[in-house]
């Protein structure tokens, strides 16, 4: 049997939760002896190559680019995962969201002390540039989510007990301690 | 600025305990609690800023920038939509030229939002500066406007007095009292100091003895057993407090303001044999801030009271002192729990203690206290006077006496009744002329929502219990929307905050109901609401995050059908609309909105 595959993306989060994937330490060597990577960060693969088995999605959505790729994840995943606050949640960046749009464009490109640069005043509007959504979504409330990581960044632990449960069939088994933090 | 506000933090002794007192004054006189008044305030009694801003945050009616210089406060309750609240939101938009949460440039104008104003029988309505404007519709709407522009002085821009004490001079209300029925109790005969007078000549025992005998239950919607509340309270040392609770937030809740209105007295003599009975010197009224147009009418009949040596030292020389002052609210529902009344009256912000300690036990300034509903000391009043058998008489085994009921939605005859408990559902209804009724929302959005079927159960603590909300849903109705929605953004906006999930919960449960309104639910949705109902009933501190997802469990249990129509049986379901979501921020840098799907 081939190895299970597994893509990932940072959508809008700090790629925090990243790191904390890369925390899981000398167990990346058995990780690659579990999984194959196809789309990610970690292996550089920039476009799906493959259908695959896991998608894990750090950050929410904030433009259309992070819609796009959350879609394209979900067509070639047959099982997508949250991965900490701000996937499931916003996280940081939905503290915009109380505030329209306008005055957060308006703070960063106009008005707002480190602007000084921007002479002109003008807003970025290349077509090429991805659209900024009204506020920042979390996954789930774009497409079928099958599992949450919580934390920020969630534990290398945690995520290292999640994926080998998944990869393996065997029941997950996370103490108390890896997702309560009070 | 700076000279006024010292002046009226002196007039309150410096005490930051009437932070309400201070706040409520300084929002009047300025149009708002400035950052700055909020610095002079806090040096003025010796804490931080913090601690007033704390009070200042928390409530409705204080705001960090000054109001027009007439803040029109339109009432959204649920009532008031029925009743046609959103063309007169569209009349007052289209004079004024502004939208609601805003100002008029030259400051004129402020129009905004509130819960109940305890106006369900007469609305649409709406409070300007603190007066009630009643059954508006969009030509008094215009009018309104057009004395506002020409500066009149807001009592003048009605005609028309209302019945009774609210055309007297103190009072010059256009509110009507809509009276429909009166009982024996309550709204029966009565005349200003007999029950006190026979308190005082009793044991302060055997009048707890008394109150318990009749069987009086709390007429605030807990159901609590006066009688017992009082024993419990006396037994404590220390000075004693006596609070009444008038802050009748609770949606399509409007006997007290009747009470208020027509049985002051009685309301204040029942205070005052309460402080008799428990020990009390001290009694407070606590008063939303809805009512405050009652105020000078409110401060006559405590002079007047005093006068007659009802209230005040020595009273009618049996050695009994007791006075009260009214301590009135900034609009906050939560503040009509207990213990968030006594924070509240305290001067901090209205968030419900820990219990135990009970109010009984550590109440106002941590000393034993009472704390009863408007209806419950005016019966306290009928039953010292006409004894405990009398009392019991009336009524159920399990519900001794009358309950008052605020009656309103699709009707003929909305108003307040005095019914005897034990009323069917559908007795009611007969009574009050309704007709094609698809439901009845019975003890408001913290209440059950009673479906046809139901109608034939009764109005009593061992059946229906009420604090006495009740609003009759016609069949043209749409139940989830116009009802049920409208309660959970009334409880999303209410919750104090201070539990995590009546915080967040309420805010999930309005989302996922407005999700299915808007034809976005899934099946799935409707257990995932249920279950978190269940937590949310079990995890909260006060009465409030334990009934605020009632509106959605009843519904679902007894309008299930309501729900099945609107879900699709679908796995999952986005709502999401990309171009809805770009199209501001596209609009505003200036470049098309390209979707490709
Ligand atoms: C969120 C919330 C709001 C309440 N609002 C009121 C109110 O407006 N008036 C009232 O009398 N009781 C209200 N109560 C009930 C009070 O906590 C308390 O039970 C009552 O005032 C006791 O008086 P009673 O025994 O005479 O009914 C409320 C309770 C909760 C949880
Ligand atoms: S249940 Fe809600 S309103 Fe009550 S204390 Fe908790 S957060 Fe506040």
């Amino acid at each position: 049997m081939s190895k299970p595959i597994i893509a990932t993306a940072s959508l809008a989060g700090c790629f925090g939760c990243h790191m904390s994937i890369l925390d899981i330490d000398d167990r990346i060597l058995q990780l690659i002896e579990l999984v194959e990577f196809n789309k990610s960060p970690i292996d550089d693969i920039k476009t799906f190559t493959k259908q695959c088995d896991i998608g894990i999605i750090e950050g929410g959505c904030c433009n259309s680019e992070n819609v796009e790729v959350l879609k394209e994840f979900r067509k070639h995943c047959k099982i997508l995962i949250s991965l900490g606050e701000c996937a499931i949640m916003g996280g940081l960046p939905a503290m915009r969201n109380g505030i329209p749009v306008k005055e957060c464009l308006e703070e960063a490109y106009l008005n707002g002390p480190t602007v000084g640069l921007n002479a002109e005043k003008v807003m970025p509007n290349d077509a090429e540039l991805p659209m900024i959504l009204d506020k920042v979504y979390p996954l789930h409330e774009i497409v079928k989510i099958d599992y949450y990581l919580p934390g920020c960044p969630p534990r290398a632990d945690l995520i290292w007990a999640a994926v080998v449960a998944l990869v393996t069939g065997d029941e997950l088994n996370i103490p108390y301690e890896l997702v309560k933090f009070d | 600025m700076k000279d006024r506000i010292l002046n009226i933090v002196e007039n309150f002794e410096k005490d930051p305990g009437r932070m309400m007192d201070i706040l409520l004054e300084v929002q009047s006189e300025f149009g708002c609690v400035s950052h700055e008044a909020v610095s002079i305030i806090a040096s003025a009694l010796n804490v931080s800023e913090v601690d007033v801003t704390q009070t200042r945050s928390f409530y409705h009616f204080f705001t960090c920038q000054p109001v027009g210089k007439y803040a029109v406060y339109v009432n959204n309750s649920v009532v008031s939509c029925m009743k046609g609240m959103s063309e007169v939101v569209d009349e007052f938009e289209k004079v004024t030229g502004i939208k609601f949460g805003s100002k008029t440039q030259d400051g004129l104008i402020s129009l905004h939002y509130t819960a109940c104003i305890g106006m369900s029988d007469q609305e649409p309505a709406a409070l300007i500066n603190s007066v009630v404007f009643t059954e508006l519709n969009r030509e008094k709407v215009r009018k309104l406007v057009a004395d506002m522009r020409a500066g009149k002085a807001v009592q003048e821009m009605f005609t028309e007095l209302g019945d009774g004490i609210n055309a007297h001079p103190l009072v010059k209300s256009m509110v009507k009292n809509n009276i429909r029925k009166a009982g024996p109790v309550t709204l029966g005969e009565y005349t200003v100091g007999k029950g006190l007078m026979k308190a005082l000549g009793m044991d302060s025992k055997a009048v707890i003895t008394e109150v318990k005998d009749s069987n009086l239950r709390g007429r605030g919607g807990a159901g609590f057993p006066t009688g017992m509340k009082w024993d419990f309270c006396s037994r404590e040392s220390g000075d004693h407090y006596v609070l009444c609770n008038a802050d009748e937030g609770e949606p399509g809740t409007f006997k007290d303001r009747v009470l208020l209105t027509e049985r002051a007295h009685m309301l204040f003599e029942g205070m005052a044999i309460a402080g008799y009975a428990i020990g009390a010197k001290e009694g407070i009224l606590y008063l939303r801030n809805e009512y405050a147009y009652l105020k000078a009418y409110m401060e006559s009949v405590l002079t007047e009271l005093r006068n007659k040596n009802i209230l005040g030292k020595n009273i009618h020389g049996k050695g009994f002192d007791f006075d009260i002052r009214v301590q009135y609210g900034a609009g906050a529902y939560v503040c009509g729990e207990e213990s968030a009344l006594i924070e509240s009256a305290e001067g901090k912000r209205g968030e419900p203690r820990n219990r135990p300690p009970f109010p009984v036990q550590k109440g106002y300034k941590n000393k034993p206290t009472i704390i009863n509903n408007v209806e419950t000391f005016c019966s306290a009043v009928k039953i010292i006077e006409n004894g405990s058998a009398w009392y019991k008489a009336i009524g159920t085994p399990e519900s001794a006496g009358t309950k008052l009921l605020s009656i309103s939605g699709d009707c003929k005859l909305p108003g307040v009744y005095e019914i005897v408990w034990g009323m069917s559902i559908k007795e009611m209804l007969d009574m009050v002329g309704a007709e094609n009724v698809q439901a009845v929302q019975v003890a408001g959005p913290s209440g059950i929502c009673l479906p046809p079927s139901q109608f034939d159960r009764k109005i009593a603590l061992e059946d229906l219990p009420t604090g006495g909300s009740m609003i009759v849903i016609g069949k043209n109705r749409d139940l989830l929307k116009d009802v049920v929605l409208n309660f959970m953004e009334f409880f999303a906006d209410e919750s104090c905050g201070s539990c995590v999930t009546c915080r967040s919960f309420n805010m999930i449960l309005k989302n996922s109901i407005e999700k299915i309104v808007e034809g976005h639910g899934i099946k799935k949705n409707i257990d995932e609401m249920m279950a978190w109902s269940e937590i949310l009933r079990k995890t909260t501190r006060c009465g409030l995050g334990q009934t605020s997802s009632n509106p959605i469990t009843t519904t679902i249990k007894n309008f299930k059908e309501l729900y099945d129509m609107r879900v699709k049986d679908v796995e999952y379901q986005s709502e999401f609309d990309m171009s809805k979501a770009v199209k501001d921020s596209c609009e505003v840098v200036g470049r098309p909105a390209i979707i490709h799907e």
